[in-house]
């Protein structure tokens, strides 16, 4: 029993951290623009919420220090990711080769602030952050749960209507598909791509945040998410770029993961494997289900191309 | 000639109203670094007509049309709507002048609904929330009123390329646009589409919409446009009424010099088979079931064998198999005496030359310059390259000879961006390249595709001297004009099959209908082979 109550807590955590940085990455796309940065984001989201939690004036109400914190981290996903927004739209620029260096300045500049920080807070050198993370997480009878959980249905919610039902939505996806064609009818492409990426940047740096804080109170950022933004790349493309099937496809990898971390105290522990199994469980399923389903892949048809005016 | 001059004279001095112009375009000159694209060009659209404007490629049709929608801004000139001067900075502008444009290649999102298309950019909403019954409502009442046939909810990628044509032009009706600009609307469809196209344009300028139709098809121009207006390299020719001039004398306006309209050929003396096809079988990609049945045929040198039939037959995939660009199933081909029925790409480009199906495709690199597009399929010869490297010199003054000799016009040759430059000049690229190496066997798949009178004439009689210097010429074409002027023999393709072989001397064009539309069909024929 207990084993089941741990698969669901860890399920959800990670579940709604995969939800919310696939969803990000389904904006940036849609738009027409490649987000490969969005591990970079999702570290500069952690550190920024997590710097905010130790700063935070330690007599404010939880409440608030929850909202600031996650208002802060989202802020800082939407600065960030401004980066590739400037460089791929308004420099033309390869966007793969950008969102790699995102990722690469990320995980230093996380390591930059937090050695800072806690040099000038008597830590020394060192790259870990420690903070409360008590205000995050609540519990539902046995079930652990954290704020974000609800956040990620929530922004799910949103997000569906915001691309599907409204005016907005489709321009942006027309963006993503076709600039040209949404050019010809008066929509401003740079504007709309912007916005695409900057939405990104918010759900990329709120996930980071919410893969940080609610299960561990210490945070080692030298490995910045560990691999998160790559994996929420896997399950937006497993989720073809549709926010439902996004949210099925980020519970199904959390449950992989969450083997890992329970394995030891369940019965799995009695199989013997490795840790180390369970933990490539996730990345090995999302290469073979890549590589069955990316052939009648739905990806938007101008991602990755820059827009150009006068390109016939 | 002079008769024509004085007509056309007459037509331009003519008094009429300002208002009877819904828009003109008076003494536009754009001038382009080193090119005026429109030199003091004037073009007066009347309420309610058809008006053709007929150029070659690179005559300032495109530049012209830019200007009307607010992607340029002229040097001189001015623009009025309804008398008054208008100033359009960009396409915004001009759709709140109500000019639409159905765009050669379509403006449209391929994974959306024909409905979401067609309100991309004025959607109805409230608080930001889409409304599309009343749109849905609209576009219904639309399509019956114009016999525009469309489904609003099928998506795009899925129905005809006619209807996403239709599509378009609910586009700019939705948006209740009064002028309608049409570039190059048939280029890319069947002779059915074509027609059904030209009964919704006589429709639309009966309901008072005012449309330009911009071609290079003097046929169509004729049985559809009230008046014609010529440009010719930037300049403004004149402004006919069609119906008071041949297809002769407009082609002259177009092209400054009396045209060939009709293949000049003697009759073909067929030499020893060059090309042997027997029971080539291509298994189809988009269904179960074959694209291409047990087709089997010789090309003889010194002949041109045309493969006729409406798009989507299997012409295209047949010619992946004979150039090697997709495999077959089964059957061999033999070219000149020798099996080819595995062989590599180069290999085959020893003895066969092939102006693709799609130059942007499979013709050239886009982002290479002519040069390096014109040794493509030679590059590796010890004429262009010792131990890896690439003699540039000899590969510059190779392509500098084509050019001369194939009159490619471009911005700065051999040194021009592929990409940079007009269909017709892409296409002469090509055909200088396949035409100049050596071969014995010419596949030319749609030479003239999207291409204005002067270029396809070019294009023809370079066709009919490789016939004479005795090469072998397999031609496929959809232009039924095309297949009965320049073939030798004909051939129809339907579902993949060949169903009849003709003379083009001693059959009707109506009779190759019937076949291309397999309403008929010479079953022995085509399977006696086997």
């Amino acid at each position: 029993m207990t084993g089941l109550v741990l698969l669901i807590k860890y399920a959800l955590l990670y579940g709604s951290v995969l939800l919310l940085v696939a969803m990000g990455g389904m904006w940036s796309e849609h738009s027409g623009i490649i987000n490969i940065a969005l591990e970079g984001i999702m570290t500069i989201g952690a550190v920024a919420g997590a710097l905010a939690l130790c700063m935070l004036p330690k007599d404010m109400s939880a409440g608030m220090i929850v909202l600031l914190s996650i208002l802060i981290a989202c802020a800082a996903g939407i600065l960030y990711s401004a980066l590739l927004a400037f460089a791929s739209i308004n420099l033309k620029a390869d966007q793969t080769i950008g969102g790699t260096a995102l990722n690469l300045m990320g995980t230093a500049l996380a390591l930059v602030l937090v050695k800072n920080y806690n040099l000038t807070h008597g830590g020394g050198q060192s790259p870990k952050l420690t903070y409360d993370n008590g205000p995050f997480i609540f519990k539902i009878g046995d079930i652990t749960v954290n704020v974000f959980v609800f956040l990620a249905i929530a922004l799910l919610v949103i997000s569906y209507y915001l691309m599907y039902k409204t005016k907005f939505g489709l321009r942006l996806r027309a963006c993503g598909e076709h600039p040209q064609a949404a050019a010809s009818v008066g929509i401003n492409v740079y504007r709309m791509r912007w916005a695409g990426v900057l939405i990104s940047g918010l759900l990329g740096g709120l996930g980071g945040f919410a893969y940080v804080v609610p299960s561990v109170s210490i945070w080692n950022f030298e490995q910045g998410v560990a691999g998160m933004g790559f994996l929420s790349l896997a399950v937006m493309i497993f989720g073809q770029w549709h926010p439902i099937r996004i949210a099925f496809c980020a519970l199904f990898f959390a449950v992989f993961k969450s083997l890992a971390d329970i394995a030891d105290s369940t019965f799995l522990g009695s199989l013997n494997l490795a840790k180390e199994i369970y933990r490539m469980m996730p990345f090995i399923f999302s290469l073979i289900v890549l590589a069955f389903t990316s052939k009648r892949s739905k990806a938007p048809k101008a991602e990755g191309i820059p827009y150009d005016k006068g390109m016939r | 000639m002079a008769e024509l001059d004085k007509r056309t004279a007459a037509n331009a001095a003519e008094p009429e109203k300002e208002s009877d112009y819904i828009i003109e375009m008076l003494n536009i000159t754009k001038i382009f670094p080193g090119i005026k694209a429109n030199d003091n060009v004037t073009l007066q659209l009347r309420r309610g007509e058809i008006h053709a404007l007929l150029g070659e490629n690179g005559a300032g049709k495109s530049t012209l049309m830019s200007v009307l929608f607010g992607l340029y801004q002229p040097e001189e000139g001015c623009i009025k709507k309804n008398g008054q001067v208008v100033k359009i900075n960009n396409p915004n502008d001009a759709n709140a002048l109500n000019i639409g444009m159905v765009h050669q290649h379509f403006k449209l999102v391929e994974c959306f609904s024909v409905l979401d298309n067609i309100i991309l950019g004025v959607e109805p909403n409230t608080a930001g929330f889409l409304q599309k019954s009343e749109a849905r409502k609209k576009v219904i009442a639309l399509s019956e009123k114009y016999g525009l046939q469309v489904d609003p909810d099928a998506i795009i990628e899925d129905i005809s390329v006619g209807m996403q044509q239709r599509t378009e032009i609910l586009k700019m009706l939705y948006r209740d646009n009064e002028i309608l600009i049409f570039d190059e609307p048939t280029a890319v469809l069947t002779p059915q589409e074509i027609e059904e196209l030209m009964h919704i344009m006589k429709n639309l300028a009966a309901e008072g919409k005012s449309i330009l139709f911009i071609s290079h098809k003097l046929a169509e121009i004729m049985e559809v446009a009230d008046r014609c207006s010529v440009l010719r390299k930037g300049k403004y020719i004149g402004t006919v009424n069609t119906k008071d001039v041949t297809v002769q004398e407009l082609s002259s306006m177009m092209v400054g010099r009396p045209v060939q309209l009709e293949v000049e050929k003697d009759p073909p003396k067929p030499g020893d088979v060059v090309l042997d096809v027997s029971g080539v079988t291509v298994k189809a990609k988009t269904h179960k079931g074959n694209a291409v049945t047990d087709v089997s045929f010789q090309v003889r040198s010194g002949e041109i064998v045309c493969l006729a039939g409406i798009e989507g037959n299997g012409q295209t995939q047949f010619v992946y198999a004979l150039t090697g660009l997709d495999d077959m199933a089964s059957g061999k081909i033999t070219l000149c005496g020798e099996d080819i029925t595995h062989a590599s790409i180069r290999k085959r480009s020893n003895k066969m030359s092939h102006i693709p199906e799609d130059r942007h495709k499979h013709g050239l690199v886009l982002d290479y310059t002519v040069e390096q597009n014109m040794v493509l399929q030679r590059y590796w010869q010890p004429e262009f390259q010792k131990a890896g490297f690439i003699k540039f010199g000899p590969v510059r003054s190779y392509s500098d000879r084509l050019i001369e000799k194939f009159d490619v016009r471009s911005g700065q040759g051999s040194i021009t961006k592929a990409r940079s430059m007009s269909g017709g000049n892409q296409q002469k690229v090509i055909v200088a390249r396949e035409m100049d190496k050596d071969h014995e066997l010419l596949v030319a798949v749609q030479p003239t595709r999207g291409l204005d009178v002067g270029a396809i004439e070019f294009i023809h009689s370079e066709i009919v001297k490789e016939r004479d210097a005795g090469k072998a010429v397999l031609l496929v074409s959809l232009e039924l004009e095309e297949v009965m002027s320049l073939s030798d023999r004909i051939l129809v393709m339907y579902e993949g099959e060949i169903v009849g072989e003709f003379d083009p001397k001693k059959v009707t064009v109506e009779e190759l209908g019937l076949y291309m539309a397999g309403a008929k069909r010479d079953t022995p024929s085509a399977k006696e082979g086997k």
